[in-house]
């Protein structure tokens, strides 16, 4: 077995009276694809969010490529290599393709404003590296001709293209993508889960939230299933399909309402 | 700093204290309200107050208050009260409708709502404090001078009521303090349970929770919008009303700083809290007029302003915490 | 047009932006009718311009790139004018140009004390909380003996010119006759002495000043610091997670801000030579947030037209100067409710077009129906 990228520990989150995560533990292993299912109000975002560090667990850890990561600020865990993308989309919608994801590549760069003001070395080799880097993220999502196109004025589709090239460009471990292909239509999903297994094969870990089963079952390695804010399953697709907590988690729902 | 002053005078400070802080809660309900169902700082109510302290000043000067004693005085009175709650509920119900309405449709930006509010908080107070100019304009001069001249100058109606002092064990009240407390502490019990039992009151309460829900359930948004501003107008023309009975004068640019520091007073108590409003009004009178005792009465202001900043840094959510919306104060 | 000027070679730029900003240095010489002031020293009043095109720069970096509302930025102002003050007339005799640095980093130095804690607060707060900070500074200037009360500080140090009074040459004005057009031979600026009589020297100096954090103001916003304000601006929690420090660009946005109203304070302070606290009111604060909101906040060249109509119009068309306020406040609810971003709002169609040029030289014809699309 691979080494861990991410540990989430016993985890718990308690909003008031009540309890949002109870008790979740999983991990995410080096070069995986994991998938978080599960039912409406499972979970699944809070459980992303406490792993980015926009809520602070009641209890539990969270712990990446070793040490624990609660408690840090949202930007430090971003610069310590979980990035993310969201489910209703957060671009800068005033800034252009190309800045949004300019944004992403500066989470690993210094350049403050003395440097700045002055053009000095520093300033000149990161803006480089961030240009590059960016315009080769925009070409892998095949978006590099919008680069100068405001964020606001591209298509949904592409929309979603940029917020993944933004998270990429932040040069995570880990990458987490909170139903990605929401608003999709299957040609555009089949073509999504061959570029989320292109960004894994590029290196990124990433864990996967989404609705649709047949996209999970189609690009995971393996998924973790959340009810009521409880695991109730872990394990391959195939072991998931055949589950019968999952089934009846799922009975009734509408498996193609990604909404 | 003159501590021997303070502890001398403490009860007399503290009921003028406790009566200025009656009127900035007053005030407060406008920013407490609005804040609660917009989450926009209503900076132009201010100006609602100010338009409340002339339209009190104008009544009593044209119904012949100055010769007036008696009955009549009292008639007079009534009237100027309804003249500044009727003209502040106007003003503020005009500002909601230019002002404010384009932008809530559009679901703007809060700082553009913010900005938008800062610019007709200016209007309102220029249009005031140009008056004489206008009324020039109207060829309005000769009939209107007495109300209208010198525009940027006190306008008093000093003298026309006597005020008298009660002498209770050794402490000497001023009759129209204990007025303005009792008044204005009865208007915020009155409003609190109509917000609290009415059905109008429970609409302004669920749209503060959740509009889009509270739509849903037949409240209709942009009247309970109207209802918050003519509420918050209202109170706004009672204590233009006390104000004036106690100041008796007033000038275009009043509205600042009591607007600013009816604004601390919401934030002190919580935002969004009517009770909150009260509490905080009440604190702030005090601890001003405490303050101003100790520190000297040309530190008055600079109290209210330091207060507002310890108290957004130390507790942003005010003393009662934040809540038009929900049941518990 | 603006596409044909992107177009030009390098070279021609510069040369266009030079000419440009000595035309701008030789304005108050040419006194051109229409645009100079009846009545009003013109050099006066180009000096009060560049002093509120400064100011709106520095506070369009507050409001219009990091998106908070500013609403005591005469506190900063206020701040570099009374260092000045203090150190050059009334505590001591320092020469002014010791005296200025010294003022612009007591405003900036104040910026970060109030914006440290401030700026965690949701930012509609920060809007009465800065205000509360403007009234706070001038009240305090008000109330306090040691830095002159309601009087005011007297005799604040001028600049030091070149070569004594004579200086080292004298530039004769235009005089604009019916139809001719003379060298006012009686009508003369000394090159370099700052009198009392004479303002242009001072608009020189504003005008210096203005081009250079003008070109700061470019340098900086393109680059990882103007991309964070942005991005902050645009959606705080989205910017975190992407790994911005927030607050830490906001204090620096709040402390570049400060940086720039202390300096323009002090130059005021020093083209004045008396301030009192009259010359910091709320008001201004409120002009100053209506020139970078008029202008188009985030845009700088829309920010400099609305400071220049700010500070311009009312000196032009005096008998407008008691309405300006009115005239503000209606222009501010005018276009927060039609055009809330603004007359100028900042533009990218420039560079847009620049790189899908670029682009396509690159791919060349391999996206065919898209380069038609240009």
């Amino acid at each position: 077995m691979s080494e861990a990228v991410l540990e989430v520990q016993n985890l718990t989150l308690k909003f008031g009276g009540l309890t949002a995560l109870d008790d979740v533990t999983f991990r995410i292993d080096e070069g995986e694809i994991l998938g978080l299912i599960g039912p409406n109000g499972a979970g699944k975002t809070t459980c992303f969010n406490a792993v980015t560090g926009v809520y602070r667990p009641t209890s539990g850890g969270i712990v990446f490529q070793g040490s624990s990561i609660v408690g840090l600020k949202k930007h430090k865990i971003t610069q310590q290599g979980i990035a993310r993308t969201f489910q209703n989309i957060r671009l800068f919608p005033t800034m252009t393709a190309l800045e949004n994801v300019l944004v992403g590549a500066d989470a690993q760069h210094a350049t403050g404003m003395i440097s700045a003001l002055f053009r000095l070395p520093k300033h000149r080799r990161e803006e480089q590296d961030g240009h590059d880097r960016a315009m080769d993220l925009l070409r892998f999502m095949g978006i590099d001709r919008k680069a100068d196109e405001l964020a606001a004025n591209l298509s949904y589709g592409d929309q979603r293209r940029l917020e993944i090239a933004r998270a990429m460009a932040t040069n995570p471990k880990l990458i987490c993508l909170d139903e990605p292909a929401a608003g999709f239509n299957p040609a555009e999903k089949v073509e999504l889960m061959n570029l989320i297994r292109r960004v894994r094969d590029r290196g990124f870990t990433v864990l996967l939230i989404e609705h649709d089963m047949k996209l999970v079952m189609g690009v995971t390695d393996r998924i973790v299933v959340l009810e009521f804010g409880r695991k109730i399953a872990e394990g391959s697709p195939s072991e998931i399909r055949d589950n019968p907590a999952v089934i009846a988690a799922y009975l009734g729902v509408d498996e193609e309402d990604a909404s | 700093m003159n501590f021997e002053f303070f502890f001398n005078n403490l009860p007399e400070l503290t009921i003028t204290g406790l009566a200025f802080g009656a009127i900035y809660a007053l005030i407060a309900l406008g920013y407490t309200m609005v804040y609660g169902v917009l989450q926009l700082i209503n900076f132009a109510h201010s100006e609602v107050f100010m338009y409340g302290t002339f339209a009190m000043l104008w009544t009593v000067m044209a119904l012949g208050g100055r010769e007036a004693d008696g009955i009549k005085l009292i008639a007079i009175m009534i009237a100027a009260l309804f003249a500044a709650m009727l003209v502040s509920a106007l003003i503020a119900l005009v500002l909601e409708r230019v002002a404010y309405r384009p932008l809530i449709k559009r679901d703007a930006p809060r700082l553009i709502a913010l900005i938008s509010a800062i610019g007709a908080s200016f209007v309102l107070a220029e249009l005031m404090g140009l008056r004489d100019r206008i009324a020039g304009w109207l060829r309005l001069d000769d009939d209107l001078s007495e109300y209208v001249s010198g525009a940027r100058i006190n306008n008093s109606m000093a003298g026309v009521i006597e005020k008298p002092r009660w002498d209770v064990a050794g402490v000497s009240i001023s009759s129209i303090d204990v007025l303005v407390i009792v008044a204005a502490v009865g208007m915020m019990v009155l409003l609190d349970q109509f917000v609290r039992r009415s059905r109008l009151g429970k609409g302004i309460r669920a749209t503060a929770q959740d509009p889009e829900t509270a739509a849903l359930m037949g409240v209709n948004p942009t009247r309970t919008i109207q209802l918050t501003f003519l509420i918050g107008g209202l109170m706004a023309g009672i204590a233009a009303f006390l104000y004036m009975l106690k100041i008796e004068t007033t000038r275009y640019d009043v509205g600042f700083l009591l607007g600013v520091k009816a604004f601390t007073a919401a934030v002190l108590g919580g935002i969004g809290n009517l009770r909150g409003a009260l509490l905080g009004g009440l604190v702030l009178g005090v601890a001003e007029n405490w303050g101003s005792a100790i520190f000297g009465t040309e530190w008055r202001d600079v109290i209210a302003f330091v207060l507002l900043v310890l108290i957004l840094l130390v507790r942003p959510t005010g003393l009662l915490g934040e809540s038009l919306g929900k049941a518990r104060a | 047009m603006k596409n044909r000027f992107t177009a030009m070679p390098k070279p021609v730029k510069i040369l266009i932006w030079v000419l440009l900003a000595l035309f701008a240095y030789a304005l108050p010489l040419l006194e051109p009718p229409i645009i100079s002031t009846p009545g009003v020293d013109f050099g006066g009043v180009l000096f009060t311009v560049s002093i509120y095109c400064l100011v709106a720069l520095g506070l369009n970096i507050v409001v219009g790139y990091a998106g908070l509302l500013d609403l005591g930025y005469v506190g900063f102002y206020a701040i570099g004018a009374y260092t000045v003050a203090i150190l050059t007339s009334f505590h001591a005799s320092w020469p002014l140009l010791l005296a200025i640095p010294v003022g612009v980093v007591a405003a900036m130095v104040s910026g970060i004390i109030l914006g440290a804690p401030t700026l965690r607060v949701r930012g509609d707060y920060l809007a009465i909380v800065t205000l509360g900070f403007g009234e706070i500074i001038r009240l305090v200037a008000v109330n306090t003996e040691w830095l002159g009360d309601t009087r005011g500080i007297k005799n604040i140090a001028k600049p030091p010119g070149i070569g004594g009074e004579e200086g080292w040459f004298q530039i004769p004005h235009l005089f604009w006759g019916d139809g001719t057009v003379l060298l006012d031979s009686d009508d003369k600026t000394t090159f370099l002495f700052f009198g009392v009589l004479d303002q242009i020297p001072y608009y020189w100096m504003g005008l210096t000043a203005v081009i250079v954090v003008l070109i700061a103001d470019i340098l900086i916003k393109n680059s990882r610091v103007g991309r964070a304000w942005e991005a902050t601006r645009e959606d705080e929690d989205a910017a975190e997670l992407m790994g911005v420090p927030t607050f830490k660009f906001k204090l620096l946005a709040f402390a570049t801000g400060a940086f720039i109203g202390g300096l323009a304070g002090g130059l005021y302070a020093s083209r004045q030579g008396f301030i009192n606290p009259q010359s910091f009111l709320l008001l201004f604060s409120i002009l100053y947030l209506a020139a970078v909101v008029v202008g188009g906040q985030g845009n700088r060249w829309g920010v400099l037209v609305g400071a220049f109509l700010v500070a311009y119009l009312p000196q032009r068309f005096r008998d407008f100067d008691d309405f300006r306020v009115l005239a503000f406040g209606v222009a501010l609810v005018l276009l927060a409710t039609l055009r809330p971003e603004g007359l100028f709002p900042p533009r990218r169609t420039v560079r847009a077009k620049h790189l899908e040029q670029e682009l396509e030289e690159l791919e060349e014809g391999a996206g065919g129906e898209e380069s038609a699309r240009v």
